[in-house]
């Protein structure tokens, strides 16, 4: 996963709370290998009509494709199902901007180098004021946790472990057989705590 | 292979990368004396500082924690007994004890795959088929899809090493399901899986939670994960539930009050009198929800009941393990004192059998309740109700009591255990359904002491179908949907726009909530269908 510190890009405004992992991605579709890539499902069902035919009036169906959104209250909620933020992503977006979260779907969007931006409600209004009809483009800074869009900087809150990791990218795999030594002496430990630990071949 | 091998590999090709030394960087902390009671259990919050770090603030605080043990909740015990190290920046890497995996970790695997990393710990990982699994004709599946998606579970578990509970096990059935039957969840243990359904197994004093793909890779390639810890958040339910009132009730009651999002970052510990008088299949359902409130984890210190529950369970310690694990069991309680970043107290005796009117869970009321004006819900939540009134096709002011519904699921890792089979047949027992409905018990082994007990028959005399097991219509993987513009009662978890197919309009509520909707066609108060009876 590569790192980023600097974006800038289009953003748009989905003004809906509790956008949940289900309509992020239908679970129908998510026995689809991830090579052939999740961004055409990304919010199916609310962005198509039954027929399949994109609604205009939707937010993210404007012509320009957006890389920033800009949500509502406990965005991601739900499942824990990773193909919410491979959708997001291979649309083409790297930023989330919302109030809150839901806790799996943040972990996973760190873990794909898509940014979960917190910040407050009204500052969310007054940033989609700014983003306007969506020509504006919008900047983030991550060294300086700073959205600006429109000549306006907005703060955001972001985990610091998490900043760190969508900054340089890191794989934890790697990162944590550094503590391979310490991973083995704890388990050496734990499984002669209990024997019942480790099933009987 | 095991993790020994694994890592020893590992370090043979060590590139001589370090130990960052910036200020987010990984910072080894050793925790000399973190194991040395039974069962790495818990040591005091204290020692969890790093040695030189009590050095360095050792006064007159420091020196009476560490001599006065402070007390802790249930929380910090199942935190320090699993936490490996953790990193200046807070987060710790955390020592998997059972991890569950099912045909949505594909992901996972191809990544594992892509690494050409080994599965650290094959006899700590099992996998079970339940997502993709059919309710019916399993002998010959005709979605390719579907097919492949099991196939591949099956060639993972296969190449890696690990049981599997798959298709024709006698034993399959959902994870959440059968890792309590089977004993391989148990109190103290870390329990993750790629499903945020995972705080189920918190009932038994586990510190269980979800995973994304990434971190399913992790685990499968470590044994082990990095998370920060989240705050300790208690609901007390003081009381006792009136008759009719069950834990999902409990559930759906505490999220209405605190919103889908209400308990972000926290860990749950449920407690109080109402939560102590419940079966552990009850407080697998109170625990099983917590997601649905924001919960990433949810737990119950475990207790005799829990202990009955274990015994003898296949995974289960033995008879000459048995006394030692139940010391160490013991201790799993929130100690007297322990701070709690959140309490909520509620009365158990004022919920009402609630289900949810909406498309998110906290979009919830008690049966005998008119549904809410929008405007009445407060700012930022009348548009979303607003909408949600229009996709379920219902009229705010109106009572919900009396909705028509098209059909009925049963099921669930909420509410797919024996006891909410039987609670939902005494309410059908003798009589028809007015609606379709499926039946899918949360296991095989569910499904054949259900049908020991002639609950299957009860099913069937009603007019319902009775399946196999799986996640089925809970989340429509395996084609088991509600078509658009129906209305289902439901024993499940989640009532999102689309959930049980798209247009679905899913009513959540519990088992016998369910079985009266049965009997009536429409949404109905258990507690006056069952009093007709009698």
């Amino acid at each position: 996963m590569a790192g980023w510190t600097r974006h800038e890009g289009r953003a748009v405004h989905l003004p809906q709370d509790n956008v949940d992992t289900d309509q992020l991605i239908p679970a129908r579709f998510m026995s689809t290998p991830r090579v052939q890539g999740y961004g055409e499902f990304l919010l199916h069902d609310m962005r198509r009509d039954a027929a399949g035919v994109l609604r205009p009036e939707f937010p993210l169906n404007g012509v320009e494709p957006a890389s920033i959104l800009i949500a509502g209250r406990n965005f991601g909620t739900g499942s824990s199902r990773e193909a919410a933020v491979y959708a997001l992503v291979d649309a083409g977006f790297r930023a989330v901007i919302a109030p809150g979260f839901g806790d799996i779907f943040a972990a996973n969007a760190v873990n794909n180098g898509l940014l979960p931006a917190r910040l407050a409600e009204r500052e969310i209004t007054a940033l989609a004021g700014a983003v306007g009809g969506g020509d504006a483009r919008v900047s983030i800074d991550l060294d300086n946790c700073e959205i600006h869009a429109a000549g306006q900087v907005f703060a955001f809150a972001l985990d610091e472990m998490w900043r760190e990791k969508l900054i340089r990218g890191w794989d934890d795999i790697d990162l944590t057989l550094q503590h391979a030594a310490q991973i083995r002496t704890y388990r050496e430990r734990r499984v002669a705590d209990m024997a019942w630990l480790l099933p009987d071949d | 292979m095991d993790l020994v091998a694994a890592v020893a590999r590992i370090d043979g090709r060590s590139d001589g990368v370090g130990v960052h030394r910036s200020r987010n960087s990984v910072g080894q902390v050793n925790f000399d004396n973190r194991h040395d009671t039974p069962f790495g259990l818990p040591s005091p919050p204290d020692r969890l500082l790093p040695r030189r770090d009590i050095l360095l603030h050792l006064g007159l605080g420091t020196f009476m924690c560490i001599f006065m043990k402070k007390p802790s909740t249930l929380l910090d015990k199942l935190w320090g007994a699993h936490e490996i190290l953790r990193r200046e920046d807070g987060t710790s890497l955390l020592w998997v004890d059972r991890h569950l995996v099912h045909e949505g970790s594909h992901h996972a695997f191809a990544k594992l795959a892509a690494r050409g990393q080994p599965v650290a710990e094959p006899r700590l990982t099992f996998a079970v088929t339940d997502h993709y699994a059919p309710t019916r004709q399993r002998d010959r599946i005709t979605d390719p899809d579907i097919a492949r998606m099991i196939e591949t579970l099956e060639g993972n578990a296969h190449t890696h090493g690990l049981e599997i509970f798959g298709l024709r096990d006698p034993r399959q059935g959902i994870v959440h399901v059968i890792g309590p039957e089977q004993g391989l969840t148990l109190p103290g243990l870390q329990i993750n899986c790629g499903d945020s359904h995972t705080s189920t197994h918190g009932a038994f004093g586990a510190l269980a939670f979800g995973i994304g793909a990434t971190e399913v890779a992790h685990v499968l390639a470590t044994q082990t994960v990095w998370q920060r810890k989240p705050a300790a958040m208690r609901i007390t339910f003081e009381g006792a539930l009136a008759p009719g009132v069950t834990a999902k009730d409990m559930a759906l009651g505490w999220i209405a009050r605190l919103g889908a999002g209400g308990a972000q970052g926290h860990a749950v510990e449920y407690a109080g009198p109402a939560v102590e008088a419940l079966s552990m299949e009850g407080r697998m359902t109170l625990c099983n929800l917590s997601i649905e409130g924001g919960a990433r984890f949810g737990m119950v210190a475990p207790d005799a009941v829990t202990f009955a529950y274990i015994k003898g369970r296949p995974y289960a310690p033995g008879p000459g393990d048995w006394e030692t694990a139940l010391t160490g069991w013991r201790a799993l309680r929130t100690d007297a004192g322990a701070d709690f970043a959140r309490e909520v107290v509620i009365d158990a005796a004022e919920i009402a059998p609630t289900l949810t009117w909406g498309t998110s869970p906290e979009q919830a009321i008690g049966i005998d309740a008119v549904l809410p004006a929008p405007e009445s819900l407060g700012a930022g939540k009348a548009a979303a109700a607003r909408a949600a009134y229009d996709y379920m096709g219902l009229t705010p002011g109106q009572p919900i009591k009396g909705t028509p519904v098209d059909q009925v699921f049963l099921g669930s890792c909420t509410n797919g255990r024996i006891e909410d089979l039987r609670a939902a047949a005494a309410v059908l027992r003798g009589r028809k359904a007015r609606v379709p409905g499926l039946v899918s018990p949360g296991s095989a082994l569910v499904k054949q002491q259900a049908e020991a007990e002639g609950l299957d028959k009860v099913f069937r005399d009603a007019g319902l179908e009775w399946a196999a097991s799986g996640c089925s219509m809970c989340v429509g993987m395996n084609g088991d949907l509600v078509a658009p513009g129906k209305r289902c009662a439901s024993s499940t978890n989640r009532n999102f726009r689309g959930r049980q197919g798209r247009g679905a309009r899913t009513h959540l509520m519990s088992p016998a909530m369910v079985a009266a909707a049965a009997v009536t066609g429409a949404l109905s108060d258990v507690r006056e269908v069952t009093q007709e009876r009698t």
